[in-house]
């Protein structure tokens, strides 16, 4: 009796665990490849062979083509699934924006081609319909997935094809390059005022007021009256730097080897870890924007 | 010694520069721009659109004239409504701008509707693929509408947290943006059953 209470009581527990979990928005799965057939629609062979064949072509053209295949879409839109695995896998190349990402939810028998904003002109919504309603959508019917899958990811490949070529850039890992503008300017109008404030104190002070309002027109885009404030702060610190670069014998030393150092370790931060150099796959940085076509099988 | 001191400090203040949000402000600001830009050309996208879609089914579906007007009308109002950045500042114009082309979208999905009894024009290749581009818009001007949520959402909270918020009084005021509410309209966009 005392057994079957805590039987119901845990049957309970496990219950609301199990709607809890399902209450959450569907997740993005992690990018394991080129094909990544969560639902298990591919046979190995088939999944090897595209694999290979859309890692040959992203190093002709540069463009990025993978497949996903979910098992449920658990109440979610598939348009609104694939903009979330676009934004989170960024398949692509930065600044091209080609990548194509073939999405198949099983038990909804839905079917979606999401293109990168930059494969729109040679994969227009029409194509990328066509492609699916003339080219899988039979296959698919037949219950054909490796037929169905493997025709659909050819017809996106002829349709891509001649849109890019590979450069040697496409192929390095991207490294993130901060928009650290007004930083580096700072940094050299720095190296200005100390050259000439060694000279003597009016050079830097001229040299900082000249200095200092050009690197924050440049690096801030700030408005007039902010450079003439940025203007009186650069005489200000280029007369103090001045001092300090003159302070007798010994500032010398210390000012050549110092300010010389600056800009060697600012640069020096940027270049240092790469991420996936070696056989992982991932998202160059392309962007998607919703375009492309959905279909039912 | 002590002017050593001095121009260090002034050195390390000229480094916060910086950090007072400055630059993170107007990159959002601009985020919010470049946003405003893509729902405009989703929606111009939409609107471009229409033409074609209401000459194809004036073939078919005679019968329609009142619908196909009212998507005419509904586009023509739209295209003398003065867009531009302009509208990213002003909560009464983005609301008008939203209204008029919520008006676009209820006219669209009644015309689906309607066509839906002409299994002629159903089956014509032009109109199957004009609908595989309405589709395509509506989805870019979904996307389009929640990036542009999500970056005015970033900008707004930038512009009212400590230390931002001074730099922001002192130097930059910037005001705070609206976004897109969700409507009724957005819900019925046309879906196209096959």
């Amino acid at each position: 009796m005392r057994l079957s209470k805590l039987k119901h009581i845990l049957t309970g527990i496990l219950l609301v665990a199990i709607l809890a979990a399902n209450a959450q928005a569907l997740a993005v799965p992690p990018l394991t490849g080129r094909i990544n057939d969560y639902a298990h629609l591919l046979s190995a062979a088939t999944a090897q062979t595209l694999e290979q064949k859309l890692a040959a072509f992203e190093r002709e053209t540069s463009n990025q083509v993978v497949l996903l295949t979910v098992p449920s879409l658990d109440d979610e839109t598939i348009e609104g699934f694939a903009i979330k695995v676009g934004d989170a896998w960024k398949i692509g190349q930065k600044d091209k924006g080609n990548g194509v990402i073939l999405i198949l939810a099983q038990k909804e028998h839905k079917i979606r081609i999401e293109v990168g904003t930059g494969l729109q002109a040679a994969l227009p919504d029409i194509t990328a319909s066509q492609i699916i309603r003339t080219v899988m959508v039979p296959r698919l019917k037949a219950g054909d997935f490796d037929a169905g899958i493997t025709a659909g990811l050819d017809a996106v490949l002829a349709a891509t094809k001649g849109e890019f070529k590979a450069t040697p850039a496409d192929r390095k890992p991207h490294t993130k390059s901060g928009n650290h503008l007004f930083t580096v300017l700072l940094v050299i109008a720095l190296v200005f005022i100390a050259a000439a404030g060694s000279t003597s104190r009016i050079a830097g002070a001229v040299t900082g007021g000249v200095a200092l309002p050009v690197a924050a027109a440049l690096g801030l885009g700030s408005t007039l009256w902010q450079l003439g404030l940025f203007a009186v702060l650069g005489v200000g610190a280029g007369f103090l730097i001045s001092l300090f670069m003159g302070n007798g014998p010994g500032g010398g030393g210390i000012g050549g080897g110092g300010w010389g150092g600056g800009p060697t370790i600012f640069y020096g931060g940027g270049g240092g870890s790469s991420s996936g150099g070696g056989g992982g796959f991932e998202g160059g940085g392309g962007d998607f924007d919703g375009g492309g076509s959905s279909d039912d099988w | 010694m002590r002017r050593g001191i001095l121009a260090l400090l002034i050195l390390i203040l000229l480094g916060l520069l910086p950090g007072c949000g400055y630059n993170t402000m107007q990159a959002n600001e601009e985020a919010v721009t470049a946003a405003w830009g893509n729902v405009e050309s989703a929606y111009q996208r939409r609107n471009d659109l229409i033409p074609n879609l209401v000459e194809v089914v004036k073939g078919y579906a005679k019968h329609e004239a009142d619908t196909l007007k009212a998507v005419t009308e509904a586009r023509a109002k739209v295209g003398s409504l003065q867009l531009g950045k302009d509208v990213i500042n002003d909560p009464a114009a983005l609301n008008k701008f939203q209204q008029n082309q919520g008006e676009i979208s209820s006219a669209l999905s009644r015309l689906m509707v309607v066509t839906e009894k002409y299994p002629d024009l159903k089956a014509n290749q032009n109109f199957l693929d004009l609908q595989k581009q309405l589709e395509g818009t509506e989805n870019r001007i979904n996307v389009a509408r929640e990036r542009y949520n999500r970056a005015v959402q970033t900008f707004n909270t930038s512009i009212r947290t400590f230390p931002n918020s001074l730099t922001n009084t002192l130097l930059l005021h910037l005001v705070r943006k609206e976004s897109f509410k969700a409507e009724e309209a957005a819900k019925v966009a046309p879906k196209v059953k096959f």
